[in-house]
């Protein structure tokens, strides 16, 4: 009887062996593995070929492309640094803004609101996540600019004419409305959904029981927000503002709308300005020769600095506490 | 509750009034910020909602479904080859990026756990998942568009794939995370092979989670504009299925009307921009419905 057994459990296996080196599997499991694989060699792919594309002009221009302030087609010399300037300072506006509206909200939706009123607001906030870039922009020149000069911009320039410093700073030549600091706005309201429902999520993995118990104690919102979650979540919350930080550098259709697309260097933060992406966009398709290498070259810029920021991002982000 | 502990509590010169007093401030404060921080959020949104019905409802007719984009200067005219455009590039975009994403999200869960290339790919993936998709736009430019000396509807919906494929890596990858080993220890101790458990198992239990996130990605890229611009940039014929060449689609005609000297074509502009935002507003609460169905 045994005997039996185990010639047939033989048999069994036998069959089953044979079927498999020449099976499905194997071909399977290296397609998966191709597919994860793909990923790295698209990033590497993006890194490659802005290298490529702009090697010309940083051949050409050496350090300069960092630090010049001229774009000059007629000639073929370009520098920039306009630009690169108009990036970083719309990204800082946008996160000195944006930053503490996103916690608040974030807060706001773990802390504060009433349980039937959570969902709601959480899935508006969401959903403002998801509305594309370029209907900010068209929202942004149509809606916002106007306003934004006649409230803002008119009464500001008159009062801060003539004064040292803010008087530089805040001082619209022509109040347009666009500008540096439109476009910081708009993009302020961008990251504001995104970081929020970033930092939403992990409030809402601290253990309710450390709040209950800081609650318990007698403590205030604010000491338990202050002291017990901004602590606890802390290095992710840093985390999710990079993420929005990097959003807010590569951004690029809201942005060109109404920055005002002008490539100068301007001491006033109201004057029209670029950003990186918003000079590839409007002048892409007209450029040839070094001017195209310019603005790849521009883009190999902007990738470095998006990638260390977006680098730093995720590591901060994925050393959230596990409970 | 501040009341009490401060009122038990009296002792030496710590003047409790005044403490009481900025607890209760601060406390203040912080509930009017955070909420009207969320009310200024909100209210953006019902005012962006609001402007696009509002500007872009008045271009809504059957024009706008049966006729193609209007030359300058010439009268009338609707979105339909803008449409149609938008349709095939992102259906196409999500086509490519679909077998890849799901079978590298796969890879993630399944066959990667631990591996040092699991670790590598899955922190790149969220990096490309943030990538500014102006680059992408470039990228495919400097691969494609200029070796072959043309814009192409191909190069427009790879750009696509491309923004699209890490969503859906990483919510296949996350989706499977969820299904319980049982299972999987299940379908091997019947004797299936890791590919069967994967296919008949593991996808067969993530599918809602998994269409998630091909829906999610179909949203993320409806929208897009950047990446297009300089890959299928566009043409104002009639869509003919050539995708070797220029094809026209809804967010790049947005941008090209939005700031048009004609009335018509910013009134186009308008509709368009209503169009895309509710179909991307649409996909998004029926993703999320699914997603919270189950």
């Amino acid at each position: 009887m045994v005997a039996v057994y185990e010639r047939t459990y033989q048999n069994a296996t036998k069959v089953t062996r044979k079927a498999n080196p020449f099976g499905f599997d194997p071909i399977f499991a290296a397609l998966s593995k191709a597919a994860a694989i793909t990923v790295l060699v698209l990033l590497a792919g993006i890194m490659a070929s802005m290298i490529y594309g702009g090697w010309p002009a940083f051949r050409e221009f050496g350090f300069g492309f960092l630090t010049g302030t001229q774009w000059d087609t007629m000639n073929d010399r370009y520098g920039g640094l306009p630009a690169i300037v108009g990036t970083l300072s719309t990204a800082l506006i946008a996160m000195v803004i944006g930053v503490p509206l996103s916690i608040g909200t974030a807060i706001y939706l773990t802390q504060l609101a009433p349980a039937w009123f959570k969902r709601p607001v959480g899935t508006a906030v969401e959903l403002l996540a998801a509305v594309p870039s370029i209907i900010y922009g068209m929202w942004g020149l149509f809606v916002f600019v106007p306003l934004f000069a006649a409230y803002f911009q008119v009464p500001v320039s008159q009062v801060v004419e003539g004064m040292p410093i803010v008087g530089t700073i805040l001082y619209a030549r022509s109040p347009s409305g666009l500008g540096i600091l439109s476009a910081g706005i708009i993009l302020a309201f961008m990251i504001v959904p995104f970081i929020a429902s970033l930092t939403r999520d992990m409030l809402d993995q601290i253990p309710t029981v450390l709040r209950e118990s800081a609650y318990g104690i007698g403590c205030t919102t604010w000491e338990v927000v202050r002291h017990v979650l901004l602590p606890q979540a802390g290095v992710s919350i840093v985390g999710a503002v990079m993420l929005g930080l990097g959003r807010a550098l590569g951004e690029t259709m809201a942005v060109t709308f109404v920055i005002g697309n002008a490539n100068r260097l301007s001491a006033s933060i109201m004057d029209p300005g670029s950003t990186i992406a918003s000079r590839i966009a409007s002048e892409f398709n007209e450029a040839l020769g070094m001017q195209m290498n310019a603005l790849i070259g521009l883009g190999c810029v902007l990738f470095f600095v998006t990638f260390v920021v977006l680098v730093i991002a995720r590591i901060l982000v994925s050393r959230v506490k596990q409970y | 509750m501040s009341d009490t502990t401060a009122n038990a509590a009296p002792q030496g010169q710590v003047k409790w009034g005044r403490v009481r007093q900025s607890r209760r401030i601060s406390d203040k404060v912080l509930r009017v910020f955070a909420t009207v921080s969320t009310m200024l959020a909100v209210f953006v949104l019902f005012w962006i909602l609001g402007m696009l019905i509002w500007k872009g409802g008045q271009g809504i007719s059957l024009d706008l479904f049966t006729k193609i984009t209007p030359g300058p200067g010439t009268a009338g005219g609707g979105l339909l080859n803008a449409i149609v455009g938008s349709i095939v590039l992102t259906f196409l975009g999500i086509a490519i990026a679909t077998p890849i994403g799901v079978m590298a999200g796969t890879y993630l869960a399944e066959y990667g756990k631990g591996s040092k290339l699991a670790d590598l790919v899955r922190f790149i993936n969220d990096i490309l998942l943030s990538a500014p998709s102006i680059l992408i736009g470039l990228f495919v430019y400097v691969i494609l568009v200029m070796p072959f000396r043309g814009y192409s509807g191909w190069a427009g919906s790879i750009a696509l794939a491309i923004i699209a494929l890490p969503v859906i890596v990483r919510t296949t990858e996350d989706m499977l995370r969820l299904v319980p080993n049982s299972l999987r220890e299940a379908g091997a101790a019947l004797g299936a092979p890791p590919s069967i458990v994967i296919r008949q198992i593991s996808w067969r239990a993530a599918k809602a989670g998994i269409v998630t996130g091909i829906l999610l990605a179909l949203a993320r890229i409806a929208g897009e504009t950047a990446p297009l611009l300089f890959t299928a940039l566009n043409n104002s014929f009639w869509f003919n299925w050539n995708l070797t060449g220029g094809i026209s689609n809804l967010p790049v005609t947005i941008y090209a009307f939005a700031s048009a000297p004609y009335d018509n074509w910013q009134q186009l502009a308008w509709a368009g921009a209503l169009l895309i935002t509710a179909a991307i507003l649409a996909l998004s609460i029926g993703a999320r419905s699914l997603l919270n169905r189950k």
